[in-house]
């Protein structure tokens, strides 16, 4: 197996009084395939780590290698690139747009890889499939169910066609239930060969994994076990 | 797995980009429209204004006007008897046709008691052969200046003059009621008991049609027989707009010593009056279209920046797929220079509409430079990507990771 994802001692500092240091010094390998959740108490750096993680912001020393690449030696140009082509968002908060149906918004995927209007369609039917909401294609988000809103997000994150999918607290909004569903979609899309990196505070979720790595005050521990970090 | 060699930049293809502007617009078409009705009014009242001006200063050129405003007609100032009044010269074309301005001039005299008209030298008792008719003298340029026309013949020139020839033109109603039909037979005919040739006919003289009923002889002619010395009128026909200069040039041209002994009618200029009007009404407007066209400029962008703000979720959503600031950017200045288009677009039509209503209800024909309607949906689109560009710059600054989180 290949590294999609390498993290060699990743810092990230924030300019305030006092500074934060919401990373320190992180080392973090995603091999292809592997099911991974990162765990931790709210203001642990969870969401900074997937923010560094998701290109979207950058750290402030360290190497972040992607597939590869190093993105740290890349423009915000090709950073934006290697975001529309390699790596697929899932949000708590969905954000699906209200005015297009679920269609539209999986079609968003690959909107910005210049990849044309007819293959995204193509795309987008093929990854309805496979979160099984076919029939819910021409629905406005409005119209689905949280769960169904959820799918429909990670349809678009399936169309992007992304080396890994990045999801951050992927359950937050569901209840126990859909979030059962949900979980056996992640399993099923890792069974096919998807890389999945989930950020959690939810136990269920993170037991799910097959990999747990946790954080705490920006640190990064492997392997800690499940049941003693959440409080 | 290969390292790819190269990491392209993400894309946001033209016609992609055209799509989600549409989308946008349409996400909201009640809102758009409303927003756009700024755009449309300003344009609107622009294109109706100036249309409009358009329109009412080309009404001015229908023929009675344009017979007026090209008309300059000076006269002796009669003075009550006094001494020093006003001598008009017959030889009018030397002195006036050199003025810039001037297209044609002539001098006109009636003939004062002239004598029964006849085409016969018999003196007939029951006075069938006797018409008494005006008879007229005239100078060369004469029927150019009155816009006449000569049916059959010719008119006479300054040979005739200087010769004081003994010959006429007729009028064509005065042609017909002699029994003149044909010249090649040389007709004559005798005022009072001076025998005239008939040298031509005329058929048309738009200034003064009183000439189709009429005998005209030369002025020398006029002088020798019935002692005609002065003319009592001269007839400028101007070019357009010329009048109040040449008004002013003719009476020193045609009496340098004593201008002020000769009364001038210039074309009375109602014209003038009614663009002074025009011209107030037109600078009011025009202030009212523009301000309108800021104000709607100010509702775009204010509709735009709400809308930023509404979709930062979205925004944040597009970075995170891989759009770059520009893109972002791209997308909300397309869509308010599309609500400027449209804006544009509708303005244009409601201003045509209106200046030909307003044309119907005034029978007036309507009269539109092409640029303008076509001018403004761009202009709109301008004003909308104006507009834009402040909330556009807005939505290119946001950070994805506020964004997402729905922070601007």
């Amino acid at each position: 197996m290949s590294a999609v994802i390498e993290l060699r001692s990743v810092s990230r500092v924030f300019d305030s009084t006092p500074p934060v240091h919401a990373l320190r010094a992180v080392d973090l390998t995603i091999q292809a395939g592997e099911h991974l959740a990162i765990v931790g108490p709210s203001g642990s750096g969870k969401t900074t780590l997937l923010n560094v993680l998701g290109l979207l912001d950058r750290p402030t020393s360290g190497t972040y290698l992607l597939d590869g690449i190093d993105a740290g030696t890349l423009t915000d140009a090709q950073r934006a690139g290697l975001r529309a082509a390699r790596i697929g968002f899932v949000f708590q908060a969905f954000h699906l747009i209200a005015h297009r149906s679920a269609l539209e918004n999986v079609m968003f995927g690959g909107l910005y890889q210049g990849v044309n209007r007819l293959e995204r369609r193509r795309r987008a039917i093929d990854a309805l499939a496979r979160v099984g909401l076919s029939h819910r294609a021409g629905f406005r988000p409005d119209r689905l169910s949280g769960g169904e809103r959820q799918r429909v997000a990670v349809a678009r994150a399936l169309a992007v066609e992304p080396s890994i999918l990045l999801c951050d607290e992927p359950t937050g909004n569901l209840d126990s239930v859909t979030t059962a569903s949900m979980l056996e979609l992640f399993d099923g899309l890792v069974a096919d060969g998807l890389t999945v990196c989930v950020i959690t505070h939810d136990l269920g979720v993170a037991e799910r994994a097959a990999r747990r790595v946790r954080i705490v005050d920006g640190e990064l521990s492997e392997a800690a076990p499940v049941v003693e970090t959440v409080p | 797995m290969s390292t790819p060699i190269c990491t392209p930049p993400s894309r946001f293809r033209l016609v992609d980009a055209f799509d989600e502007m549409l989308a946008g617009v349409f996400a909201r078409p009640t809102r758009s429209m409303l927003t756009t009705l700024g755009t449309v009014l300003g344009l609107a009242s622009l294109i109706v204004t100036l249309g409009l001006s358009r329109t009412a200063g080309s009404q001015i050129i229908d023929q009675f006007d344009e017979l007026r405003a090209s008309q300059v007609v000076v006269t002796a100032r009669s003075s009550g008897g006094q001494q020093g009044s006003g001598r008009l010269p017959w030889e009018v074309e030397t002195r006036l046709d050199r003025l810039n301005g001037v297209v044609a001039s002539g001098a006109i005299a009636d003939v004062a008691n002239p004598g029964p008209v006849r085409t016969v030298a018999l003196v007939d008792p029951s006075g069938d052969y006797e018409h008494v008719v005006p008879v007229l003298a005239a100078s060369p340029g004469l029927l150019d200046a009155l816009r006449g026309r000569i049916a059959a013949g010719r008119w006479f020139d300054q040979g005739h003059i200087d010769r004081a020839d003994r010959v006429a033109v007729i009028g064509v109603n005065l042609a017909q009621e002699l029994g003149i039909r044909r010249l090649d037979v040389q007709p004559g005919l005798f005022v009072g008991d001076t025998f005239f040739s008939v040298i031509g006919i005329a058929d048309e003289a738009v200034r003064d049609r009183g000439l189709l009923g009429s005998v005209v002889i030369t002025s020398a002619a006029a002088a020798e027989v019935f002692a005609v010395t002065r003319p009592e009128r001269v007839v400028i026909e101007v070019e357009l707009g010329a009048g109040d200069v040449i008004a002013a040039q003719a009476p020193v041209a045609l009496a340098p010593s004593a201008p002020e002994t000769l009364a001038v009618a210039a074309p009375s200029l109602p014209q003038g009056a009614r663009d002074r009007v025009a011209g107030d009404v037109n600078s009011l407007f025009l202030l009212l279209g523009l301000v309108s066209l800021v104000v709607g400029a100010i509702g775009i962008a204010n509709v735009t920046l709400v809308t930023v703000i509404e979709r930062t979720s979205e925004i944040g959503l597009r970075r995170a797929l891989g759009a770059r600031r520009r893109h972002i950017a791209t997308q909300f200045l397309g869509e308010s220079a599309a609500i400027g288009l449209v804006g544009g677009i509708l303005g244009a039509s409601v201003g045509v509409i209106i200046v030909v209503i307003v044309s119907a209800v005034k029978g007036w024909t309507p009269v539109l430079d092409t640029w303008m309607p076509l001018l403004a949906p761009p202009a709109g689109a301008l004003v909308g990507l104006l507009a834009g560009a402040y909330p556009a710059v807005r939505a290119a600054r946001m950070e994805p990771v506020d964004a997402l989180r729905g922070r601007d």
